[in-house]
């Protein structure tokens, strides 16, 4: 079974993720924000994150920088799942090493579409 | 409405577009044709059926058809079949046309427009192997509704995400507030037609490529047959022809086969189906008040 980190400060928004994406067979591990995503990151590499941007402490973008210099963290493919839908944005989350992104509100076909087009599924 | 109005509407409807509705299809017919039938000041589907009947009611009648089609399409719907067309089609082509002769692709039930423009995007992504010059698109629908939507490439936010790579987003796609528009040079490698598949399509010429994708479907065993007939003659002999995932010509007719190691595509076999003519629905008339618009 695959894993994959829900990082969300939004408990409902992890919620929403947690069940479409265990209906996609992912074994889910949840995080409120860049710090701890980057924590359970250390202990265990997942093979896919969905990373919200707007988080306190550490933000999304700052956690993928953080994460794809930690060893082994070129591997987990990254979506971002975000409100900020603009193509500036975009840009600078592909720069800084997502594999896809997801513009908010969403739904499980795009969730599944995306994931598919990384190769996750 | 009577039974009978309903078998007048399944009547129209099949010879029209091809679409097959069961008996118990009732409720789907009246959501649609409740709308179309108000827009013309009509108490409901008996009076429309009544005002159907009547003459000089054609328009109503293209309505009618339009209002039942179903248009849902995906940019790279189901993906293999866009990884064949960039990774096998295009390369064995190009290298048939060596002599620099134009390689030219049919989408024949473009709907909305996300396959001809997968396929346009598929192409300058493939950068120097071709140049887009040399490749021409182009994109066909019996409705002209769609067709609009089509040309002017806005989509919604969902839209680009069912099945669009967000690189392809970026790079194609401008934002007008809520919605994206595909860039014009996209935009300029599709011509988009109006064009029932029932009536005759050998005008259009020879292509290389086929997109038929999810129409079949809606269509009747003899439906499906005339139209894979009709469809061999316009097929170059070592182009391809790209059905939707539920859809095949095996069982239906011999002029194509499947190719083994493709899914989902099948190459012209040598064989000729005489008096394909024979398949074509005589519908007179009825397209001459097509879409203004939509040609271009
Ligand atoms: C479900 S869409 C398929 C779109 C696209 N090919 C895809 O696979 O996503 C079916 C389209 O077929 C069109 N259609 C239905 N009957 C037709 C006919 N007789 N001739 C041409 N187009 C037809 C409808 O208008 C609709 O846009």
């Amino acid at each position: 079974m695959k894993t994959c980190l829900v990082v969300d400060d939004s408990s409902v928004i992890r919620k929403v993720a947690r069940r479409i994406l265990e209906g996609l067979e992912f074994q889910i591990i949840e995080a409120e924000d860049g710090e701890q995503a980057l924590g359970a990151c250390e202990k265990l590499m997942p093979d896919a994150i969905l990373l919200d941007w707007n988080m306190p402490k550490m933000d999304g973008y700052d956690f993928l920088r953080a994460l794809r210099r930690l060893p082994g963290g070129d591997r987990p493919k990254v979506v971002f799942c975000t409100t900020e839908n603009d193509v500036a944005h975009i840009a600078r989350a592909l720069h800084a090493g997502a594999n896809e992104y997801i513009m908010k509100p969403f739904d499980k076909e795009i969730v599944e579409a995306k994931f598919q087009e990384v190769g996750l599924i | 409405m009577t039974p009978h109005d309903y078998d007048y509407l399944r009547a129209l409807l099949r010879k029209r577009s091809g679409l097959v509705l069961s008996a118990e299809k009732h409720y789907l017919v009246e959501s649609r044709l409740l709308p179309v039938a108000r827009k013309a000041s009509l108490a409901g589907l008996p009076e429309l059926v009544q005002k159907l009947k009547s003459p000089g009611s054609d328009a109503l009648a293209i309505e009618v058809t339009e209002a039942m089609t179903t248009n849902e399409s995906f940019f790279f719907r189901d993906k293999i079949p866009f990884d064949h067309f960039r990774n096998t089609i295009m390369p064995a082509l190009i290298a048939a046309r060596a002599d620099g002769r134009r390689i030219r692709i049919w989408c024949a039930a473009c709907a909305t427009g996300q396959e001809p423009y997968s396929l346009a995007m598929a192409l300058k992504e493939m950068g120097g192997a071709i140049s887009t010059r040399r490749v021409e698109i182009v994109a066909t629908d019996l409705s002209s509704d769609v067709l609009e939507k089509a040309l002017a490439g806005i989509y919604s936010q969902f839209e680009v995400q069912r099945g669009l790579p967000i690189q392809l987003l970026v790079r194609y796609f401008t934002q007008v507030g809520e919605m994206w528009q595909i860039a014009p040079e996209i935009r300029a490698m599709v011509k988009f037609r109006q064009l029932n598949l029932l009536e005759k399509f050998s005008h259009l010429g020879i292509f290389d490529v086929v997109f038929c994708r999810n129409v079949l479907i809606y269509f009747d065993q003899e439906t499906k047959i005339g139209v894979l007939n009709r469809l061999a003659e316009v097929v170059a002999a070592d182009g391809y022809l790209s059905l939707g995932a539920a859809e095949t010509v095996v069982g239906l007719t011999p002029v194509f086969k499947p190719i083994p190691e493709l899914r989902g595509i099948f190459s012209p076999a040598q064989t000729t189906v005489p008096n394909t003519s024979a398949n074509v629905v005589d519908l007179a008339g009825v397209r001459t008040a097509a879409v203004a618009g939509a040609n271009r």
